[in-house]
């Protein structure tokens, strides 16, 4: 039995190995200048959210001292890695506060990294734009806390609002087993009731599962007419595959988690009739002329695609608009933190990428169901479905 | 009933993966008393490389097949070369930890070349399912089975039947007589690694058809191999492949009969249930065999 004296060593030096050093992208420091911290999960398994987000906020700033800056002063970006780890998301909320001393923050990418650092800002002080999706960001209230991605409860909201238009009635969950997935089934779960909608059963996968037929399976002993699943990729284009290779025919609703072209790249065929609501990013080139945000649209994506010359993603508009929100809040401000925060506060019809904002005291968010438009995947591309 | 039955059919498939996975390491451990944890990582490569060769590049899928597996190899001979064979202290638990270092720089080398984004190919060939008394089995899944099966016992046919597959299992017996005896120890301890890294490159090759490819996913299929490999004993082939196919339709029942959530805790707790009760693997009774 010698010979296997090592294994339970070796797994502990598997899981320590398993913890990575960290990487700092700083800027150039000049003196005199309005410094915004950025923290973004540039790398790891959320870098399709940090690295465009971290694209789009450099872009805004350019794009502000191109034009004198704020009140004449110049802004600088301060700019963090978090790889999606909450723990280096808290140091680095605690390097741009105490080392750096910014004005206010971009970010975090994710839920779980903003709920971490949620803490750290309040304390203090510090107005922070998450670009995160979670609902808990903003609700309940914190004063410093603001959010420029749409809420699960509206993309719920769109999702059974055309289940309800379909008649559908019953229907099975498949979440990813992490934050994202855990916010989508909790809003899921508490919306069904008002839309007349019963959740049959709940299933949930690993994010890095490679098989989910046996909860498809499950799901379609029970009798549902469509299937919810709420991941990012790659987890619902295995679902969307194996449903196909199950030869199930209801309708599949996915998240706005994958609106992305790569979801029609990994699904392939099996991405065909499939359902999503999305910010209108996605389908900007499909707008109607009278929509308020078509201008703001095409030309974010028109400046995105010339600088940086990749198409535009869905996700960097968060950044976007979270600076650029940011930008008019301190108008006047001198920087005090306090004036900039309260100025977010009652900033109304704000036209942004992901919808058009309106703050209040209750509201951090500011977006309401309009913000997402519900999309069908036909022939390998977005249609938009009308309401 | 029917239900059942494609949760056993879905777990055969993915048993079958993990099942070379095991293998892989069980024969290297069988050669060496090595374990590698780069395993997940080689198993990463041959996907990798076969989205590239076939995916990208739009080489046929046969020549693709071969010459993915064949750069795995061709890798794993540089790591022995240059990572193993030239420590000076090659203490099982050095090596080992060489080993894992590895995996994080392969991990690392990957997402710089590949990206940070999934990639999917379609399945080997283009038939519908097959219906199994209403269960459903991808075509992709019978190439796996068939494919998984073969190797297991072309291995097994090489460390019976051949001189070298003899002479390798005497250098881990005890290295000291095997030299004595003639056998080129060292070119035995290489030959294992080409031939471990070759199996997980099969086994990225064959999966990737019916999962996502990304740099990470090595990881979690590695440690899931080698859940496998102890739950069958590990360095015992046979027992590597039940060891897979247990613990594929272990976590497909598992997650059909009682709930999704548990799926990966399940592996875990077998392989410390495993560690505690019976270190040997449950195909073995009092001791390791290997054959």
């Amino acid at each position: 039995m010698t010979r296997l004296k090592w294994a339970p060593f070796t797994a502990i030096v598997l899981s320590v190995s398993m913890l990575w050093a960290g990487m700092d992208i700083t800027q150039a420091r000049a003196e005199d200048t309005y410094k915004i911290g950025g923290i973004f999960s540039v790398t790891g398994r959320a870098s399709f959210l940090g690295d465009p987000e971290k694209r789009s906020m450099e872009m805004v700033v350019d794009q502000i001292n191109d034009r004198g800056g704020i009140d004449g002063k110049k802004v600088e970006a301060v700019i963090y890695d978090t790889e999606a780890d909450p723990t280096k998301a808290v140091m680095a909320v605690g390097k741009l506060i105490n080392r750096d001393k910014v004005i206010a923050i971009v970010g975090p990418s994710t839920t779980p990294t903003t709920l971490a650092v949620i803490g750290h800002a309040e304390r203090a002080g510090v107005p922070l734009i998450s670009c995160a999706a979670g609902n808990k960001i903003t609700s309940p209230v914190k004063p410093w806390v603001f959010k420029t991605a749409q809420s699960d409860i509206h993309a719920v909201a769109a999702i059974y609002n055309h289940m309800k238009s379909k008649g559908i009635k019953k229907v099975g969950l498949l979440t990813v087993s992490n934050a994202f997935g855990e916010s989508g089934k909790q809003q899921l779960e508490s919306q069904a009731g008002s839309f007349g909608i019963k959740i049959l059963r709940s299933e949930s996968f690993g994010a890095k599962d490679t098989d989910m037929t046996a909860q498809l399976t499950k799901i379609r002993s029970e009798g549902a007419e469509a299937i919810v699943c709420w991941g990012t990729n790659p987890g619902p284009a295995v679902v969307a595959k194996n449903l196909k290779q199950l030869a199930m025919s209801i309708p599949l609703y996915q998240s706005h988690g994958v609106a992305s072209p790569k979801f029609i790249e990994l699904a392939g065929e099996a991405a065909e009739g499939i359902l999503l609501p999305t910010g209108k990013i996605l389908v900007h080139g499909l707008l109607d002329e009278s929509d308020p945000q078509k201008a703001v649209l095409e030309q974010y994506v028109k400046n995105y695609e010339k600088i940086y010359k990749i198409p535009v993603s869905g996700f960097g508009g968060y950044a976007y608009d979270g600076m650029n929100i940011l930008a008019r809040a301190m108008q006047g401000t001198g920087g005090d933190r306090g004036k900039i925060r309260k100025n977010i506060e009652t900033m109304k019809n704000f036209v942004g990428v992901s919808g058009v904002f309106n703050f209040s005291e209750n509201e951090h968010n500011g977006l309401a169901t309009d913000a997402f438009v519900m999309v069908k995947i036909e022939n390998g591309k977005w249609s938009l479905i009308e309401q | 009933m029917q239900e059942i039955l494609q949760y056993v059919v879905s777990g055969l498939t993915i048993g079958a993966i993990y099942a070379v996975i095991a293998v892989g390491f069980s024969m290297l451990f069988n050669s060496t008393e090595l374990i590698n944890f780069a395993q997940g990582e080689f198993v990463m490569l041959g996907a990798m490389g076969l989205v590239t060769l076939w995916g990208v590049f739009h080489i046929p899928l046969v020549l693709a097949l071969l010459l993915t597996v064949a750069g795995v190899s061709v890798i794993g001979f540089l790591f022995e070369r240059l990572a193993i064979r030239t420590v000076r202290n090659p203490h099982p638990i050095v090596l080992i930890i060489i080993t894992v270092g590895a995996s994080i720089f392969f991990r690392g080398l990957s997402m710089l070349i590949w990206g940070k984004d999934a990639y999917s190919l379609p399945p080997f060939t283009d038939t519908p399912p097959l219906d199994v008394f209403g269960a459903k089995l991808l075509s992709q899944s019978i190439w796996i089975l068939c494919i998984s099966l073969v190797l297991v016992a072309g291995l097994y046919f090489f460390y019976k039947k051949t001189l070298t597959g003899k002479a390798m299992q005497a250098c881990a017996i005890n290295k000291k007589a095997a030299c004595l005896t003639g056998i080129p120890a060292e070119r035995m301890v290489l030959l294992a690694f080409i031939l471990s890294a070759a199996m997980g490159a099969v086994a990225g090759v064959i999966i990737s058809p019916i999962t996502m490819c990304s740099y990470d996913m090595g990881t979690m299929l590695g440690l899931k191999g080698f859940c496998a490999a102890m739950l069958g004993g590990l360095g015992s082939l046979w027992g590597s492949l039940i060891g897979g196919f247990l613990l594929g339709v272990l976590e497909s029942l598992g997650v059909g009969l009682f709930t999704s959530g548990v799926k990966d805790a399940i592996a875990f707790i077998i392989l410390l249930l495993i560690l505690y009760f019976r270190p040997g693997g449950i195909i073995s009774a009092k001791s390791v065999r290997r054959f």
